[in-house]
């Protein structure tokens, strides 16, 4: 595996501009202050309840993500460039949906396979031909990027169902500018907050067109028990709206209604952080509480708009995605500006060739799992776990993808030992309205606590840090 | 506003005032319980204390004696007992979240510190006295916090409203029941033969509903039975009192009618119990019987709740 990249120390000696007043500020920084200030925030984040739900344990359901103080820093030239390649993949991803859903051109040229969309689980046919207010699928996009180098980005994964993790931006900055403002003082970081009257614009600007002058926005969530409910909370707060469970609404002739204290009241946008399968019962999963009967009627008949689309899993679905650069170039014409992690289909002989060759230094991904279940982490497996991996894949190689191990870039973060480097990635945040795609400078950094640990899950020992993007 | 919203408001207010009611009386029945014998008399206060908190039948699915160990752990900290002060909270903190929108953050943090302190120091009981002198006042202290952060900052709307609601149908429901549990000793003017037993037994019911300096204030006496009964039911200064729950529960639900635009079996139902309270005074009460009294006052009371319920919260 090749070295990580330091985001901060150049090899040799040398401090990376953007870095520069930070390391200043450490030297001058006695480590109990740190210390201290570390947990202070933790105390913080405990208080505002800011806690995520880990599934499967009994005890203890809520718990804390790991909160790191120190930065993660990136130029202002460096943000213009993702910020660019964001808009470019987002907007791609758009047109590849309206396409999949409508006159299937990207099929007609053989780009992407029939069968990776007919067949998949996430395709949705209850969207063929539906129309979805300007076109907009994807409202609220989490694209996963890593570095690997001071010149590219690259797209890790992409989210275009319900991404989460907005919440921790907003917040992990609001308790840094609370604990650091000396540090701030010290740097130009361009601001996160106005990341919800953007989200609360984009969502109003695609209401249908049955809407009032003043269409109404809610927010559907699972319920308290849901893992991400924190966040549904609060950005139902922030963008002043209502937070809804399925209960609270009902669907009369084809309108959507919420239950209030003042009687029924007519929604036109749902913010939805419920899966497509659970939002109608009637269309769907029949067993799902979560759901809104007659939720897809209502969509069907233009009266409701739902964001993110039903349907939007297909373009985000892994094996979709090692056809993104193609996608990106057959919609807009452009070379894409944000790079994939090259990707081996093992459904193509050749590929599969050199996967079945190559299986010790690959990871090897199913293409329908998700959470790392179903993984070869070729460079730390097993000769016996390779070999039977070889039988799966040599069985049913159109189930399987490959990709190498990426050294992730590092930066400072504390640990039990001082300062140490570790690997993050970012997950940024696009919003796209009728109007305009727009993405708040930053994004969630998510940092591997464990030294020389490339999993930066939260349910695995992850943890967060501030994004700062330097207004230069 | 959203039904559920209103809904989790209210009952969220009510778990707090219970929780504080359930500390009250707990605390109450520890004075009176280590006071010697001869001045206590026979019965069983912890009994009593069960009977007020309206879970006696429950309790003693569980246990055989109501002794202060048993009851103290029932009351506090059971995870069976729906009603527990450990429950109320554990209720109160789920209710907040799932209308944290609706909340301040000051509400809020009142709430979840007491959540998180709840499991931290208080996960296992308390084993001496001190201590559950200690957890008693943490609960009081959660819930004039709250109460505090709810008054000082709130938006006086339909939220607020729902939320005062709740605190006082659940307030008129404990004094009620205060009362009805105890109304033996309440007696009228002349059959009453006063003795240490019973200045002890008033003191204590007083307490609960902490109205003892309020007693001296209000009616400048030594305690007579029938003055604490004026004072807890018909004695509208009184922020525990029937009657001072009632106007409050009026003006709550005029306002909601006034900012919605229309009244309903809600604001007519509380009218009649408010002005049932305000037209009576204690010799017609005692002549009909203050027993008979307090559980008309109860069914009405849940009454209302189930009215309340109906036209605004599902």
């Amino acid at each position: 595996m090749a070295v990580a990249f330091d985001e901060m120390n150049i090899p040799g000696g040398d401090l990376r501009p953007a870095y520069q007043e930070l390391a200043r500020w450490l030297k001058e920084t006695p480590p109990e202050a740190l210390e201290y200030r570390r947990q202070e925030a933790e105390l913080l984040f405990r208080r505002i309840g800011i806690t995520f739900a880990v599934y499967g344990e009994a005890e203890s359901t809520e718990r804390l993500i790991p909160f790191d103080v120190i930065p993660r820093i990136m130029s202002g030239k460096e943000w213009a460039l993702l910020e660019k390649g964001l808009k470019q993949r987002v907007r791609a991803l758009n047109m590849f949906l309206r396409d999949i859903y409508h006159g299937r051109d990207i099929l007609r040229a053989e780009i992407v396979p029939d069968d990776l969309i007919f067949q998949n689980p996430v395709f949705r046919p209850e969207m063929n031909g539906q129309q979805v207010p300007h076109d907009v699928y994807v409202h609220i996009a989490g694209i996963d990027i890593v570095r690997v180098d001071a010149n590219d980005f690259i797209v890790l994964e992409d989210n275009a169902r319900t991404p989460s993790g907005v919440s921790y931006m907003l917040e992990n900055r609001e308790i840094m500018m609370r604990l650091f403002p000396d540090l701030f003082a010290r740097h130009k970081v361009a601001p996160v907050e106005r990341y919800p009257d953007e989200l609360l614009s984009a969502l109003r600007s695609v209401a249908p067109l049955s809407a009032s002058g003043e269409p109404t926005v809610a927010l559907l969530t699972p319920g308290v028990y849901n893992s991400a409910y924190y966040e549904h909370s609060f950005l139902a707060d922030k963008l002043g709206i209502e937070l809804v469970e399925g209960r609270d609404l009902i669907v009369k002739n084809n309108e959507v209604f919420m239950r209030t204290t003042e009687g029924v009241k007519r929604v036109d946008v749902i913010y939805r952080r419920v899966d497509d399968d659970f939002l109608d019962p009637l269309t769907f999963r029949p067993d799902s509480v979560l759901g809104v009967p007659g939720l897809m009627s209502a969509y069907a008949a233009g009266n409701i708009t739902l964001a993110n689309a039903v349907g939007t899993g297909i373009a985000d679905d892994k094996a979709i995605y090692s056809y993104m650069p193609d996608i990106v170039k057959f919609y807009l014409g452009e070379e894409p500006i944000l790079k994939n992690v090259p990707t081996w289909r093992c459904r193509e002989p050749k590929d599969l060739a050199y996967v079945l060759d190559n299986l010790s230094e690959l990871v090897v991904k199913e293409v329908h799992g998700s959470g790392g279940y179903g993984m070869l982490i070729g460079p730390a497996a097993t000769k016996a776990t390779i070999e039977a991996f070889r039988e799966k894949l040599k069985r049913e190689p159109e189930g399987f993808i490959a990709q190498p191990t990426l050294a992730l870039s590092t930066c400072p973060t504390c640990t039990a030992t001082g300062l140490a480097p570790r690997h993050v990635d970012l997950r940024p945040f696009v919003l796209t309205g009728s109007k305009s795609t727009t993405i708040v400078p930053g994004g969630l950094t998510r940092v591997a606590l464990k030294e020389g640990s490339l999993v930066v899950n939260s349910s695995q020992g992850g943890g967060t840090k501030d994004t700062w993007i330097l207004d230069e | 506003m959203l039904s559920r919203t209103a809904e989790n408001l209210y009952w969220l207010a009510r778990y707090v005032e219970r929780a504080e009611y359930l500390a009250r009386t707990i605390d109450a029945t520890l004075r009176v319980t280590a006071l010697p014998a001869a001045y206590v008399g026979k019965t069983n206060e912890w009994d009593s204390a069960l009977l007020t908190a309206g879970v006696a039948a429950s309790f003693y699915q569980t246990y055989e004696e109501a002794n202060e160990h048993n009851v103290v752990d029932y009351l506090s900290f059971s995870v069976d007992n729906p009603s527990s002060i450990r429950n109320c909270i554990e209720a109160a903190r789920l209710n907040s979240r799932s209308v944290r929108t609706a909340l301040t953050s000051e509400m809020w943090d009142t709430i979840n510190s007491a959540w998180i302190e709840l499991q931290a120091v208080w996960s296992k009981g308390t084993s001496t006295r001190e201590d559950l002198a200690k957890f008693l006042r943490f609960v009081q202290e959660t819930s004039l916090r709250f109460d505090g952060s709810a008054y000082r900052t709130m938006l006086r709307n339909d939220a607020y409203w729902f939320s005062r609601m709740g605190v006082h149908l659940e307030r008129a429901d404990n004094t009620a029941r205060i009362l009805d549990v105890k109304y033996h000793v309440l007696l009228p003017e002349e059959e009453h033969v006063g003795g240490p037993l019973d200045f002890y037994q008033w003191s204590s019911i007083l307490r609960s509903v902490s109205a003892l300096t309020a007693y001296h204030w209000v009616y400048r006496e030594t305690l007579k039975p029938w003055l604490i009964a004026d004072l807890l039911i018909l004695n509208d200064t009184l922020p525990r009192s029937l009657a001072s729950c009632y106007g409050n529960l009026v003006r709550n639900l005029d306002q909601i009618g006034v900012a919605y635009g229309r009244q309903g079996p809600a604001q007519r139902h509380a009218r009649g119990i408010r002005n049932r309270l305000e037209h009576s005074n204690m010799n017609d009460i005692f002549q009909h019987g203050v027993h008979e009294f307090i559980q008309e006052f109860i069914t009405d009371n849940s009454r209302l709740g189930e009215i309340i319920t109906k036209q605004y919260l599902i």
